[in-house]
Order: structure tokens, then sequence, then C-alpha cells
């Protein structure tokens, strides 16, 4: 019997992270990630998990050990947050590039100056070309499940994964959470196999400078280049699309619980007027729904679980009979507009779908987005000429602008 | 499932000249005096200093030393390091050979 439990996000995530039996951790401390770290030392310390907890002065070192440990061939894992992620931006590009399937938490945060330890997912947004494969998830339970998934896609497609959440919200919020069992986990999923094995038999180099053009190897034959792997990752993308897919529909034979995959849908059956986010503000979207349909409203939520890949295919389906969408999110691309809005624009281009996308910024630095405002603000922009003008730019929810 | 396919990542055999040529990227290249030279003085090995520090690993530690001009990069440290002086930077087109 599967066991429940009522925890916080973190620990969700660091159970989660037991059950798939990583070989090596490293993480260095940042809130609102630190419990995560916490809990794994102490599980390894008292021999629950099996692993080496490698303790680093810095997050671009805690990547760094991953990487090196994930290229001998190790399930590895890491978390951090905010500023935290920044510092491993350069080795986020690496981990990608060297095609290494590690998997890490990122527990969205405010990205400083000025601090803040509060939630938004400005720090994860703004490593999106980084080559990592991004799920959001919107409460405790999906944290746990996708965590197990995401080991199981990223060492599918050899892309690292970052799987998000949001920092309090989620991290420190305690919720009923049934834990998988161990057994399960393990049939759901199978022993990590590197791309490269690495052994002193044949010895390796490890990403040399590469010239331009394609190169011969050692043996003289012609061998792909910076641009081929380029190539071969954006490829191995758009493959994972349909691991992203399987995976869930496997792990919900396995479990019972479905969490749409690449993007999740609520009451959009009838659904004209649709309401678009990441994470738990589209799961507070949906609270907004239940109340305006009481109205006659026809709304319903397109939750986007996957921000890379971006699921464009499924948006164009979700979205084929709007009449209006609004995107609330908790980023902005600063000198354009909130850069979910800006990709769900672009998925619908061409697509015949012309229903106007309002873009609105909220909960920056962790300020609360209430049930009643999201309300109001969907309630304001179907106002608005019937929601058919958006050309009034950003709105900026429970902003003073004075 | 992908193929297991180990050109998705640079990761390749070992090989000398992995970026090419790298000896053409240089203005001046390293001259023995052999008979300045310790190893070659002494007839036996001892110093070796050049190769010590030599970035590159192109100096080989044989009697007399030599050095491999294919890759060689021309950066001096040797010239520099020498305790005998018995090496000099000359610009390649000064080369007797």
């Amino acid at each position: 019997m599967s066991e429940i439990r009522i925890i916080t996000g973190n620990e969700a995530a660091a159970l989660a992270v037991t059950l798939c039996e990583p070989k090596v951790v490293a993480a260095y401390p940042i809130t609102p990630q630190t419990k995560i770290s916490e809990l794994l030392s102490m599980y390894v310390e008292t021999g629950t998990l099996k692993a080496e907890y490698v303790r680093v002065e810095s997050e671009h070192s805690a990547l760094t050990v991953l990487i090196s440990a994930s290229t001998v061939g190790a399930r590895v894992f890491t978390a951090t947050s905010s500023n935290g992620l920044l510092y491993m931006h350069e080795q986020l590009h690496w981990a990608a590039g060297s095609r290494l399937p590690i998997v890490m938490c990122c527990v969205n945060r405010g990205v400083g100056a000025p601090w803040s330890i509060f939630n938004d997912q400005q720090d994860s947004m703004s490593q999106r070309d980084t080559g990592w494969i991004q799920l959001y998830c919107r409460d405790n339970q999906e944290i746990i499940d996708t965590v197990i998934q995401a080991y199981r896609i990223a060492e599918q497609v050899y892309i690292p994964t970052m799987v998000c959440y949001d920092g309090f919200v989620l991290s420190h919020t305690m919720m009923p959470v049934e834990i998988p069992e161990a057994a399960q986990v393990k049939n759901f999923l199978p022993p990590y196999r590197p791309h490269t094995f690495l052994d002193p038999e044949r010895p390796r180099t490890i990403n040399p400078v590469f010239f331009p053009w394609r190169r011969e190897n050692a043996e003289g034959v012609l061998c792909d280049g910076y641009m081929e792997m380029r190539y071969k990752l954006q490829r191995d993308f758009d493959t994972s699309l349909e691991v992203i897919e399987d995976v869930n529909v496997q792990y919900t034979d396995l479990f019972g619980r479905n969490y749409g995959g690449l993007i999740w849908e609520y009451q959009t059956g009838d659904a004209d007027i649709f309401v678009t986010g990441m994470g738990s503000i589209a799961q507070e979207a949906t609270l907004a729904v239940d109340a305006l349909r009481e109205e006659g409203i026809k709304i319903g939520v397109v939750g986007i679980r996957s921000f890379r890949p971006f699921p464009k295919e499924k948006l164009i389906h979700a979205f084929s009979r709007a009449r209006i969408i609004i995107v609330f999110q908790k980023a902005i691309s600063y000198g354009n507009e909130g850069g979910l809005s800006t990709e769900v624009k672009a998925a619908l281009y061409g697509s015949g779908i012309d229903a106007p996308v309002h873009d609105y910024i909220a909960g920056l630095g962790g300020r609360d987005v209430k049930t009643r405002e999201l309300i109001a603000a969907i309630r304001d922009t179907l106002e608005r000429s019937g929601g058919g003008d958006c050309k009034n730019k950003t709105t900026w929810l429970n902003c003073h602008r004075g | 499932m992908i193929k297991q396919d180990e050109n998705i990542s640079g990761i390749c055999t070992p090989a000398i000249g992995e970026a090419g040529k790298t000896g053409d990227w240089s203005d001046v290249k390293p001259a023995i005096d052999h008979s300045k030279c310790t190893p070659a003085v002494k007839g036996k090995a001892a110093c070796f200093l050049c190769w010590l520090y030599c970035p590159e690993g192109v100096v080989h530690m044989t009697i007399p030393v030599q050095i491999d001009l294919d890759y060689c990069k021309g950066c001096g440290i040797c010239a520099e390091e020498c305790p005998p002086n018995a090496i000099t930077m000359v610009r390649k087109e000064d080369m007797n050979e």
C-alpha cells in the first residue's frame, strides 16, 4: 500500500529523489530550496539514500560536480533557486551540450536586485535557452510525481530536466501527498544508461575545441561538428514532446495520477474564453473559473506544464475555439511583455486562431495573487470591448503604478 | 527511445592534433643549442624543466631533447625556464630547417 503523508513541496521533492536512487547529490543551500538539500543530506547520513552527498562552495560547483558524475554514469540530483540558478547559468549550457540527463528542482523565487526571497518565475524563465527541459508543477503531489517522471524523460532523450515549482506557495506549504511505492518506482524507472560509456581501456576526450566545420576523428571518420550537435539537441527536443506525453501515460497506468503530459485542461469542454499560465497561478485560476462559471461565463484553464519543449501543437488544439486568451504569468521579459504571452502568441501564429492574447504580469517578488484578483482581472478583460481589444499593452496585476 | 549515439556530444577518442596542426599559430619557435642543454651535455636524463613547464606537452624527454614543432604554439615558456639558456625563440623564417 502506498502511504499518504502531509508534507511540504520540498519534502515531496526530496522523497521523490530518494525513490529514484541517485548516486550523487550536490547542492548549495538557498531559500526556498534549502530544505531539499537538508533532507537529502540527512537521508544520506542515515543511510536511507545510498548516495554520495558532495558539499560544494557554490551552485556553479554543484552543477559541475553533477556534470562529472553524470558523465561517468551516475544518476544525479541538485536543487536551487533564483540567483543560485543564475550562478549555474554557464554550467546549464554545459550539461545540455554534453547531453547529460541531470535532474534539478528549481524552487521558483524572484531574482535580485533588490533582494527578494519570495516567489516568482523570473529565475527559470530567464534560463529558457540553456537547452533544459522545463516542467512546472501546480501542487505537491505533482512535484513528487514529476520528479520521478523527469528522470525517465531526461534519460530517454539525454536532455537535462528542470522541475520547477513555486517557492513558499508550494515549497513550504503542507498538503496530503501519496508517496509512490519504491518497488513500483523501480519498475517505472530503468537504471540510467549513459550515452557514452567511459572505460579506461577505451580512453575518451570530453568536449575538446570544435572548429566551425565537420571534422575527422582519430580514425579518420568524418564526424559531427558543433552545429550538427546543436541540431541534434533541437531534434531531440522535438522527440521529447512525444516522450513527455508517453511517460505521463505510462505513469498514469502505473500510479493512477494523470497530469496531462505537456498541458492540462480545466473546464475547457465548452469554453471560448481561456486562461493560461504555469504552476500555482494556473491552479489558482481554476478557482476563478469555478466562480465565473456560476455566472454563466464559458471559461476554462489551459495549464502549461512543459515550457521547454513548448507544446505548440497541443496549444493550437486546446485553443481551437478560443475567442479570448488571458495569460497570467510571474515573470517579465523587460522591453517586451510577459515571456509566456510571447510564446503563446508565436505558437498560434499561422494557425488560423486569431483570438486576442491578453498579457498579465502578476505576483512578482511574492506579491500575493488571490482568486478574487484573478476574477476581477478576467472581468476587466471581458468588459474591455468584449475582450476583443488587447491593444492596451501589458497589465500589471495588483501593482501601484502611481 | 533515442538510439545509442556516441555522436550527440563532444566525446571522442583522444588523438594528437584534435584541433589541427596548432603549430602554425605561432610566429616564433624554440631552437635548442644542444651544446648547452643539460641532458645533451651530461649524456643522461636530467633537468627536463622545458618538458615540465610546456603547457602543450610537445617537449619529448629524450637525449637530445626534441620539441614537436607541428604543435608547438611558440609561447616561449621553455626558453624562459631553461637554466643554461639553451633555448632561444627565433622567428620561423629564420629557422635553419
